[in-house]
C-alpha cells in the first residue's frame, strides 16, 4: 500500500557509514570483570539503591527502586556479588560521577524468576507500574520513562509511531534488532497499541534499510496485525527525530513546548517496544541493549550489550584500530565525547563510534558568516540559524530567543553544511546554557526576595505580637494595681483610641511608671536605726518631697487602667 | 579534540563558494573580450591584484591573519565584479581607486568580510561615477579599438572620447528618445544596437545568464532574486512597452541590457548585504527591479543596477526582520 508522506524541510545526506557495521549479525559479549550500572540512567528522579556492597544478586534483580512515578528501576545485569556503591564516571560528556552500583560477576547469568504479565488480568495502571520497576526507558537516546508514555491521551490515541528511522551515520542497532527479532518488535508494538488504545501503528524506516523494512513487514502480517504498517520513509538526515518522523509520517507538526500526544501520536523507539515485550512476555527486565560499535575499529558490528560493561571492553571485540583519540556515544551529528574509555554502556548508549583524527578530523578555522542561508536551508526546524549565530555571538540572548532558539534541536545539521565552519550548534547551546543560568539566578533571586519579604513580615509580625502580648499583660497589671484614686480619673477621661501603637507606648510607660512606683514603695528603708540626725533630716526631706510627687503619678498610671477596664 | 558534535562536516568551505562564483563569470569575461577586446582582461587582472594588495594591507592592520582571509577569494570576487562593472577602458587607476574604495571602505571599516552592509563593488560603482561621471561613461564600442589602443587608453594615452568610444545602448536610447520624432523601434535599427540588445552587450548578459544558471544549479544561489528581479523588470517593461511602445523598449531588451543579468544572478545575490529570508528575497529583488527601471528611463546615470542595490540594501535589516519564515511546528494552528 502506498501511503502518502509529507515532508519536513531541510535535512542533510552525510554518508551513511551503514554497510560495514550491517554484516553480521549481533553479538554477544563476553561478561567483563566488573560492571558499574549507574542508578541514574533515565530522564527523571534518581533511583535509591536497593543493595550494599557485600550483597549477592541475581541477573534482574532491582538494585535501584523508582524514586517516584517520573523514574524507572535500575537491574542487576547479571548474578555477581556487589563490591561497591559508589559514585563512578558516568557516560556523560561532562565527566561528571554518578552514584553506581559496581558488581562483579560470578560467571553464570543466573536470572531470576521471572514472572511474565498477563495483560489481562491486570490494569493498565499496573501494568505501568511494572513497566517502570522493569526499568524501560526509551532506547532511543531519549530515555525518557516509557510508563508514563503509555497513557492515553485526553483527547484519545489516534497513531502509534514506532521510529525505526535511525537516521544517525554509523548507527545501525536498530537495523539490526529490526531484521533479526521483528516478531518481538512487533509483539511490543501490539502491547503499546492495546495500552495506548491506539487506532493504528505506523512503524517509520529509513529507505536505506530494506532488509529491515521486509523483516518487520513479514512479521506484521504473520501476527496479522492489522492496524499496524510499514512505512519505508526517504533517507535523510533527521527523520529519525520524533517530530520530523511523525511529521513525515502523519502530517502533523507538533510544536516546540507541546507533546505529540496533543495531536493524539505517541511515539517510540524499536528497541523500547522490544524491551516492552520482554517484560510482558518474559517478565524480564532492561538489563542490555543492543550497541553498534562503529568508526575507527576492525570489524563494526552490533552486540548485545550489558548496562555497566566497559565501553572499551565491547570496543576491544571489534579490534580498535591505532590512532583511536575518541568514543563519541552516540552518531557523529549528535553525540557526545565520553571522558574516558571505559565509560559504562547505559540505557543511552546506542553506539560507541570509536573516532580518530582521519576519521572526524577537526574542522577547519572558523572564518566569517557570509549569510550564504545554507544552515537555513538545511534546518529541519525551519529556524535561521546564522541569525541565532548572530545574537547568540553578541550574547543578545533576549533577541536568539525571539528567533525561537529554544526551537533548536541540536541535530547538528547547520554546522554540518556552513561553509565558514562554524561550530553553530555550540553557539546554540552556549546560549541556551546562559539563559538557563539566568533563569536559575533569577529564580534564586526571586526566592531570595520572597524569603526577604517573608522575614520582614514575620519581624513585624512578631514585633507587633510582643507588643500586644505587652500590652495586654501590662493592662492586667495595672489593673490590679489600680487605685480607687485612679478608678475616678478613669471615670473623667473620654475613652479615646484603643490599640493603636501610640496607647500601646503610653501603656508601657504608664506600665513601667506604675512598677517603678510599686517597687519604690515597697522597698522599706535600710540601715536607718542608726542615722544620724543629719541624716534623719534627709531623709524626712525625701519623704516629703516624694508625697508631693505622689498625686501626679496617680494621673499617669490612671490612663492605661482605664482602657484595660474596658 | 575537545570537539562538540556534529563530527562531520560537509567538504564545503568559503573558498569553494567564492571560486564557484569566479568560475560562473568566465563566460561572460570571455564573451566580454570576444567582443570588446583584452582591455576587460586588463582590467580584471588590476583590480584583482589591487583587491589582494589591499585586503593584505588591511588585515595586518587589523591584525587578521592574512593567508586564511585572502584564501577565501571573497575580495577577487569584489575585483571582478568591479572590472566587470567598470568601462574597460577606464585609466588603470580608476578601476584601482574604485577596488581600493571597495575593499577599504566598503567592506574593512564596516568590520570585514560578513559585516559590510553595501555590496563594494557597487559601493566602487557608485562612488566613481559620482566622483568622474565622464571617465566613468566611456563604453568600449564592439570590434572598434585594437588590443594597442586600448592599453593606451588604460595606461595613460590621450583620449579622443568620442572618437573611440560608443555610448551604452541604454545610454544610446535615453539620448536618441529625447530627439524629436525617434521611436524606440527606429532607434534599435541602428548601429551599436544587435538582434535583441546592444551589439556585443546582448551576448555578455546572456553569458552572465548561462553563468547565473550554472550557481543555481551548484546550489550557490537560489532562485529567489534572479527570478524576482528579472521577473519584475520583465514585467515593468512589458507594461510599459505596451501602454507607450514609442517611448519604452520591451522586456527581452530591459533584461539583456546594462547589468541587468549581472546584477540578478551576482551583484544582488551576494549573500551579505543582500536579503537572506525566501520572501525577503523576493521583496528585495523586486525592489531593486523597480529602482533599476526607473533610474534607466528617468534617472541621469547610464544604469540603475548598482543604486538599486544599495538603495535596497538599506531596506536588508527591515525586510529581512518582518519576513521570518514560520518555524516548524509553529506554521499552522493545528
Amino acid at each position: 500500500m502506498l501511503r502518502k508522506l509529507f515532508k519536513f524541510n531541510g535535512g542533510v545526506k552525510p554518508a551513511t557509514n551503514k554497510a560495514d557495521s550491517t554484516r553480521e549479525p549481533i553479538k554477544a559479549v563476553p561478561l567483563p570483570a566488573q560492571l558499574i550500572v549507574p542508578l541514574h540512567q533515565h530522564v527523571g528522579g534518581t533511583p535509591h539503591p536497593l543493595v550494599a556492597p557485600g550483597d549477592v544478586v541475581l541477573k534482574g534483580q532491582r538494585i535501584g527502586a523508582a524514586d517516584g512515578n517520573v523514574s524507572s528501576a535500575v537491574h542487576a545485569p547479571t548474578s555477581g556479588r556487589v563490591v561497591a556503591v559508589e559514585p563512578r564516571v558516568m557516560a556523560h560528556t561532562s565527566g561528571l560521577t554518578t552514584l553506581s552500583v559496581v558488581i562483579e560477576p560470578d560467571g553464570e547469568d543466573r536470572w531470576i524468576d521471572c514472572e511474565p504479565i498477563s495483560l489481562r488480568a491486570m490494569g493498565a495502571d499496573e501494568v505501568r507500574d511494572e513497566l517502570r520497576d522493569a526499568g524501560v526507558v526509551g532506547l532511543g537516546g531519549a530515555v525518557f520513562p516509557s510508563h508514563l508514555k503509555l497513557k492515553p491521551a485526553k483527547g484519545g490515541t489516534d497513531t502509534l509511531v514506532i521510529n525505526g528511522a535511525e537516521c544517525e551515520p554509523f548507527i545501525t542497532c536498530d537495523d539490526l534488532l529490526m531484521r533479526e527479532r521483528a516478531d518481538q518488535i512487533v509483539r511490543g508494538a501490539e502491547i503499546m497499541q492495546q495500552l495506548l488504545q491506539a487506532r493504528r501503528v505506523l512503524i517509520g524506516i529509513e529507505d536505506n534499510k530494506p532488509e529491515a523494512v521486509a523483516a518487520m513487514q513479514q512479521a506484521v502480517s504473520a501476527r496479522g496485525a492489522g492496524t499496524m504498517e510499514v512505512v519505508a520513509i526517504p533517507t535523510r538526515y533527521p527523520a529519525g527525530g520524533a517530530k520530523q518522523l511523525i511529521r513525515v509520517l502523519t502530517g502533523i507538526e507538533v510544536p516546540h513546548g507541546r507533546r505529540s500526544t496533543d495531536y493524539g501520536v505517541q511515539c517510540f523507539n524499536t528497541g523500547t517496544a522490544y524491551a516492552i515485550a520482554d517484560v510482558v512476555d518474559r517478565g524480564r527486565p532492561l538489563v542490555s541493549r543492543i550497541v553498534t560499535v562503529a568508526g575507527n575499529v576492525e570489524r563494526p558490528g552490533n552486540y548485545e550489550v550489558l548496562f555497566g560493561t566497559p565501553m572499551d571492553h565491547v570496543a576491544a571485540l571489534a579490534g580498535v584500530k591505532p590512532g583511536t583519540d575518541r568514543f563519541i556515544m552516540g552518531g557523529p551529528m549528535m553525540g557526545f565525547r565520553m571522558p574516558a574509555y571505559d565509560v559504562p554502556v547505559v540505557k543511552a548508549t546506542n553506539c560507541i563510534l570509536v573516532g580518530s583524527p582521519e576519521l572526524f578530523p577537526a574542522p577547519a578555522p572558523e572564518m566569517a558568516c557570509i549569510r550564504c542561508g545554507e544552515c537555513a536551508r538545511a534546518c529541519p526546524a525551519d529556524l535561521q540559524p546564522f541569525e541565532l549565530y548572530w545574537h547568540s555571538r553578541a550574547k543578545n540572548f533576549g533577541k536568539a530567543q525571539e528567533y525561537h532558539l529554544f526551537d533548536c534541536i541540536e541535530c547538528g545539521c547547520c554546522a554540518y553544511v556552513c561553509p565558514s565552519h562554524i561550530p553553530l550548534v555550540d553557539y546554540y547551546r552556549f546560549s541556551k546554557s546562559e539563559i538557563w543560568a539566568r533563569e536559575r539566578q533569577k529564580d534564586a533571586a526571586d526566592v531570595a526576595r520572597d524569603r526577604f519579604e517573608f522575614r520582614n513580615e514575620r519581624i513585624e509580625r512578631e514585633k507587633r505580637e510582643k507588643a500586644e502580648k505587652l500590652a495586654a499583660k501590662t493592662a492586667a497589671g495595672r489593673a490590679a494595681v489600680s487605685t480607687p484614686a485612679t478608678d475616678t480619673a478613669a471615670a473623667a477621661t473620654p475613652v479615646t483610641g484603643s490599640d493603636s501603637a501610640e496607647d500601646s507606648k503610653k501603656a508601657l510607660i504608664a506600665a513601667a511608671m506604675a512598677r517603678a512606683k510599686a517597687q519604690r514603695e515597697a522597698i522599706a528603708p535600710q540601715n536607718t536605726e542608726a542615722l544620724t540626725p543629719d541624716q534623719q533630716a534627709q531623709v524626712t526631706e525625701a519623704d516629703a518631697r516624694r508625697a508631693a510627687l505622689a498625686p501626679a503619678d496617680g494621673d499617669a498610671a490612671a490612663q492605661p487602667t482605664e482602657q484595660s477596664a474596658r | 579534540m575537545s570537539l562538540n558534535s556534529p563530527y562531520l562536516r560537509k567538504p564545503t568551505s568559503v573558498t569553494r563558494v567564492m571560486a564557484e562564483v569566479l568560475l560562473a563569470l568566465i563566460p561572460a569575461v570571455a564573451v566580454y573580450a570576444w567582443f570588446f577586446g583584452v582591455g576587460i582582461l586588463v582590467q580584471i587582472a588590476l583590480a584583482t591584484v589591487a583587491a589582494i594588495a589591499f585586503e593584505a594591507g588591511f588585515l595586518k592592520l587589523r591584525g587578521r591573519p592574512i593567508g586564511r582571509s585572502l584564501a577565501d577569494l571573497s575580495a577577487v570576487v569584489t575585483a571582478w565584479l568591479i572590472a566587470l562593472a567598470f568601462p574597460s577602458i577606464g585609466p588603470w587607476w580608476l578601476v584601482v581607486a574604485g577596488t581600493a574604495f571597495a575593499i577599504v571602505v566598503a567592506k574593512h571599516l564596516y568590520g570585514g568580510l560578513g559585516q559590510n552592509p553595501f555590496n563594494p563593488a557597487m559601493v566602487a560603482y557608485a562612488v566613481m561615477i559620482v566622483a568622474f561621471p565622464a571617465l566613468m561613461s566611456q563604453w568600449p564600442g564592439a570590434g572598434r579599438l585594437d588590443a594597442s589602443a586600448q592599453l593606451d587608453l588604460i595606461f595613460g594615452g590621450a583620449r579622443a572620447v568620442d572618437a573611440i568610444t560608443a555610448a551604452t545602448p541604454l545610454d544610446a536610447l535615453r539620448t536618441g528618445l529625447r530627439a524629436e520624432g525617434s521611436s524606440v523601434n527606429a532607434l534599435l535599427q541602428g548601429e551599436g544596437f544587435g538582434l535583441f540588445a546592444g551589439h556585443g552587450w546582448e551576448w555578455i548578459a546572456f553569458a552572465f545568464l548561462i553563468g547565473g544558471l550554472y550557481l543555481l544549479a551548484r546550489r550557490i544561489i537560489t532562485w529567489h532574486i534572479p527570478v524576482a528581479y528579472l521577473g519584475s523588470l520583465a514585467a515593468l517593461a512589458t507594461i510599459a512597452s505596451i501602454a507607450a511602445p514609442q517611448s519604452y523598449p520591451g522586456p527581452v531588451f530591459s533584461l539583456f541590457s546594462g547589468a541587468a543579468m549581472l546584477g540578478a544572478f551576482f551583484i544582488l545575490t551576494d549573500p551579505v548585504s543582500g536579503a537572506t529570508t525566501p520572501r525577503g528575497k523576493l521583496i528585495y529583488a523586486a525592489g531593486a527591479a523597480l529602482i533599476t527601471w526607473i533610474i534607466r528611463h528617468f534617472g541621469a546615470f547610464p544604469d540603475g543596477v548598482a543604486f538599486a542595490t544599495l538603495l535596497m540594501n538599506l531596506c536588508v535589516p527591515l525586510i529581512d526582520m518582518k519576513t521570518q519564515p514560520p518555524v516548524f511546528g509553529h506554521k499552522t494552528k493545528n
